[in-house]
């Protein structure tokens, strides 16, 4: 398990709406894209998603409707509401400021300071 | 998120809680089986693949309840269905629900009740636009008694007439009296109420006449009285409701007066408790008005901005212009000048005047006293539902075992006494109609009735969600917190037989302390009020109470001459002398201990002062039995043209003639209008009697007799003393008085009833403050009962061991008494110290005995210690019987 990362507070919604971002998706396809797209470096707790994606329909920023799975399954597929792609802008942009602040704050060197 | 989105999600969460269950159940399981494909596909068979998906995500019931509590309203969703679950808990114990809802209404009616009167006497405003801008003018410090005071006389017409005319401090200004006076002739003479008023009275006040119309300045015009409207209350009941326009026309107060229109149903005149019946105008007599009756109020609205202080600034500033134009005639000029140095100031008029405010006080604490007694019966639900708590600790343990949070068992609890208090208020309200209804009939005396409106305006409506509120904080604390630190193991070990660790008994040993120390405070209290009572009912006033009968006659419809009144007025008491069952009778011009008073500023020799003048027939003193202990009384040779005569009394004698023989020195009345100055030789000395009520101590009385009395009127007072009842005799020489002379309006009281009936508010308090004194006492021998129970079940086995070992029942009964003598004795320092404190503040209200009196103090305490030990009896009983067989053979 070391190669994987625990999440970090609040990071799960940021990465649930990356992951719908890239096409609307079942609660298991949510999980499965987020593992594909962190190479399986995040490891989610699958009974953690659910509330998770209740919140973000509640906030406005999902938008789920049922439809059928590869697999003829029924599903309850979520996608991006515009709010949604609001929100997940103004995070990533966050997100990276934070990033790169920890980064140069982490990787300075004695002399620097 | 939007509101609307943010509504129709609540309202679905609310609504179609099934359908949003069943929806993410759908989900959750299809992303199981979705896994569940993927493992099979990669070989697994479909079994084993589903069961390692179900370990894969995890816990799924508290996935569901993480998704539940993220949707819109979840709270309220929880708190029904909290509700709801609590509700069905309380229905499984009936018995305990039912007596905790019983407690809790009486306990919060009492309050309620008690809060009720005060609202309606002293918080309500006045059934008028714009109450709060209303303010009344009085002299500071009222007028010390100068001249002629009316009730509600608070100024002269001369004076509101300067007001009116120079005041720059209200937008409108009005004046009103009130006096009881006689409408109707002959056979159908009928007291009314009446309120007078100037002409802008109605307008100012902003009134709507229901029918017809209301007074108006044009009515305010030279005696006699034309137009007069009536209150909604009186037409219903004297005029029936008839039509106005068919001209109805009354006899009131002497005048005939055509009735022009009916005030608003919420219109009860300007004094709270007591509703008027016809309003008059006040008018301009033909002689000017007098300068020394004090008889009108003077009301205004203040002008827009102008608060009570600025308008009390303000007029004082005017005060001495005012007093200047308006110096009364024929005075001293001491009294003069005192006149010229009053001074007036405003107050807020919003909830108008009301004589029930002498009993704010008796309110006051007696709110104080039902708020005691809810504290009472709060530590004994506590106890009670501490018990329960107790008794559900393995249901606790399994919910908690389940995964209910600890909050949410708290939560749960505290749910349950908010119902049980919700309920027990709402059942309270309607207790204190009844209550409310029972106290007014309480203060009302026949003579007097109270008329108040008991509504449950917003206020008490605050004040009885409050206390809900408070009392569930009291005792649902308590259990709920308990409950929740429940182990649930310990719990389950010992298999729902829970036994009580020290600290739980404690806490249900604190309870009792504060029962029995506030149980103390409130049964002193009673005792110092019972007392005080008693001390006034058993009091002598130094004449006789019992078989005397008062009389009021008037003969001013009888068309006598001036000349005559002093001889019809001894003819009718000559009627009434001879009436059968008559043993005396004599007239008077005041009515003892009826809380009227007539007094005239004096000289003895050198010596200034007041002292009270009563003029009586010869027969006054033997009728009412006060001694003449020098000296003699008055005989028929007291003529108007024999030499002026006074009897005085003790106190008179010691306050003016303490060195010299009282008999034969000569005492001089200072000038009245209608009282010119006059020498009187004392001729006797009477034993001390009370004067105007049985409380405040004997003043300087002189009597003088009726014969020489300078301005006699067209009535009489007569005292008449018999040994048949009081309504016999009242009955009989009604009927002679009719037959003989029908003009004369004739009215009966019995003095003794008069008496007790001005000692209503002594009787309120003690019989309402003895009331809950027994209730506080009750309930604490059944908190002391519960407790000692208690304990007595949770060491059982204890005892067991005791006996085994060879204790014998007495040793048991001690070490259980040992408990309550504890909290017993730990209660009464704490109460007795609480009583020294609580009962500083009613010390004006008792009569005879200090607030700190011992002897009730010892009482009381004594009375505790009973109650206390008649509680914990039954127990302790049980407890020396118990079986040590049986005890032990539990472990």
């Amino acid at each position: 398990m070391s190669t994987q990362a625990e999440l970090l507070p609040g990071t799960l919604d940021l990465l649930i709406l990356k992951a719908v971002s890239l096409g609307s998706l079942h609660g298991y396809g949510i999980l499965l894209r987020i593992e594909q797209i962190s190479r399986g470096a995040l490891l989610i707790e699958q009974g953690a998603l659910y509330p998770a994606l209740f919140r973000l329909v509640r906030q406005g920023l999902l938008q789920a409707s049922w439809g059928t799975s590869d697999n003829n399954r029924r599903a309850k597929y979520y996608e991006l509401t515009s709010a949604g792609r609001k929100r997940l802008r103004e995070e990533q942009d966050g997100w990276n400021r934070l990033v790169t602040a920890m980064g140069s704050a982490l990787g300075a060197k004695p002399e620097e300071a | 998120m939007n509101l609307l989105e943010y509504l129709r999600s609540l309202a679905s969460t609310l609504f179609h809680r099934a359908d949003l269950d069943s929806e993410l159940d759908e989900e959750l399981r299809a992303h199981i089986q979705q896994q569940a494909d993927d493992l099979q596909r990669s070989g697994l068979p479909r079994s084993e693949a589903e069961r390692r998906a179900r370990i894969a995500f995890g816990a799924y019931e508290k996935a569901k309840e993480t998704c539940r509590e993220e949707r819109a309203g979840f709270r309220l969703e929880t708190l029904w269905s909290e509700a709801r679950f609590a509700a069905r808990m309380l229905r499984k114990n009936p018995g305990l629900t039912s007596v905790a809802i019983l407690t809790l209404a009486l306990g919060i009616g009492a309050n309620t009740a008690i809060f009720q009167l005060l609202d309606a006497v002293r918080l309500r405003a006045l059934p008028v636009p714009n109450p709060q801008n209303l303010a009344e003018v009085r002299i500071a410090g009222g007028n010390h008694g100068f001249g002629l005071n009316q009730d509600h006389g608070e100024l002269t017409r001369p004076l509101w007439e300067e007001i009116r005319d120079k005041q720059q401090v209200f937008s409108g200004t009005f004046a009103w009296s009130v006096n009881q006076r006689y409408v109707g002739t002959g056979a159908d003479l009928r007291r009314f109420k009446g309120l007078w008023v100037s002409g802008d009275f109605f307008q100012v006040l902003g009134l709507q006449p229901w029918r017809g119309r209301l007074l108006a300045p044009q009515d305010e015009a030279a005696c006699p009285v034309t137009h007069a409207v009536v209150s909604y209350g009186y037409w219903q009941s004297a005029l029936s409701g008839r039509d106005l326009r068919v001209g109805i026309k009354l006899v009131a107060n002497n005048d005939l007066v055509e009735i022009v229109g009916v005030t608003p149903p919420n219109f009860f005149g300007m004094i709270v408790g007591d509703n008027s019946d016809i309003a008059l105008p006040l008018c301009q007599p033909n002689e000017p008005l007098r300068r020394d009756l004090f008889d009108v109020t003077v009301m205004g609205r203040l002008k827009p901005g102008w608060s009570v202080k600025r308008a009390s600034a303000q007029m004082a500033v005017l005060s001495p212009e005012l007093f200047e134009a308006t110096v009364p005639p024929d005075r001293g000029p001491e009294a003069v000048k005192m006149y010229k140095d009053f001074r007036l100031v405003a107050y807020p008029a919003d909830t108008g005047v009301s004589p029930l405010r002498e009993y704010d006080l008796s309110l006051w604490l007696l709110l104080g006293i039902t708020g005691l007694v809810l504290l009472i019966a709060c530590a004994n639900l506590a106890n009670l539902l501490l018990a329960r708590t107790n008794a559900r600790q393995s249901e606790i343990a399994v919910r908690l075992a389940l995964g209910a949070s600890r909050s949410r068992i708290f939560r749960q609890l505290l749910m349950e006494s908010a119902l049980l208090a919700a309920i027990g208020a709402a059942l309270g309200i309607a207790i204190a109609q009844f209550l409310g209804r029972v106290l007014v009939w309480e203060i009302s005396t026949e003579g007097n009735p109270v008329n108040l409106k008991m509504a449950t305006d917003w206020r008490v409506l605050l004040f009885v969600t409050s206390v809900a509120v408070l009392t569930c904080i009291l005792f649902g604390t308590a259990p709920a917190w308990r409950a929740m630190r429940t182990d649930p193991l310990a719990a389950m070990k010992s298999g729902g037989r829970a036994t009580a660790g020290r600290d739980r008994l404690s806490l249900q040993q604190f309870m009792v302390v504060t029962q029995i120390a506030i149980s103390l405070v409130l049964l002193i209290g009673a005792l110092l009020f019972v007392r005080s009572f008693r001390n006034l009912m058993t009091f002598d006033p130094g004449m006789r109470e019992s078989g005397i009968t008062t009389a009021f006659l008037g003969f001013w419809q009888s068309n006598i001459p001036k000349e005559r009144w002093a001889d019809f007025r001894r003819e009718l008491l000559e009627e009434v002398q001879s009436t059968p069952g008559v043993i005396s009778a004599a007239s008077t011009t005041n009515v003892p201990l009826s809380g009227s008073s007539w007094e005239h500023g004096l000289q003895i020799g050198s010596e200034r002062g007041t002292s009270k003048f009563t003029w009586v027939s010869p027969d006054y003193f033997s009728t009412m039995a006060i001694p003449i202990i020098k000296g003699r009384g008055f005989t028929r040779e007291d003529t108007a043209s024999s030499p002026r005569v006074a009897l005085v009394n003790n106190t008179f004698v010691r306050r003016f003639l303490s060195s010299a023989n009282p008999i034969g020195q000569t005492l001089r009345t200072e000038a009245e209008p209608d009282y010119p100055s006059t020498v009187f030789e004392i001729v006797g000395v009477i034993a001390d009697t009370r004067y105007s009520d049985l409380r405040n101590p004997t003043p300087p009385m002189a009597f003088v007799p009726m014969a020489q009395s300078p301005n006699p009127g067209p009535w009489a007072t007569l005292m008449i003393y018999s040994n048949i009842s009081t309504a016999t005799v009242a009955a009989a020489a009604k009927l002679r008085i009719a037959e003989r002379h029908p003009d004369v309006i004739a009215e009966f009281f019995d003095f003794q009833t008069a008496i007790h009936d001005s000692l209503i508010e002594e009787r309120l308090m003690a019989t309402l403050s003895g009331f809950f004194g027994v209730l506080a006492g009750l309930l604490t021998m059944i908190g002391v009962y519960g407790v000692i129970s208690y304990m007595v079940a949770t060491r059982r086995n204890e005892i067991g061991i005791r006996m085994a070992l060879g204790a014998d029942s007495w040793n048991v009964v001690a070490v259980v008494l040992r408990q309550m003598t504890i909290a017993l004795g730990l209660g009464i320092v704490i109460g007795a110290f609480l009583a020294l404190v609580a009962t500083r503040g009613a010390g004006a209200l008792l009569y005879g005995l200090q607030p700190n009196d011992p002897l009730t103090f010892a009482a009381a305490i004594a009375l505790l210690m009973l109650i206390a030990l008649a509680g914990s009896l039954i127990p302790a009983r049980r407890a020396a019987t118990v079986d040590p067989i049986v005890a032990l053979r539990y472990e």
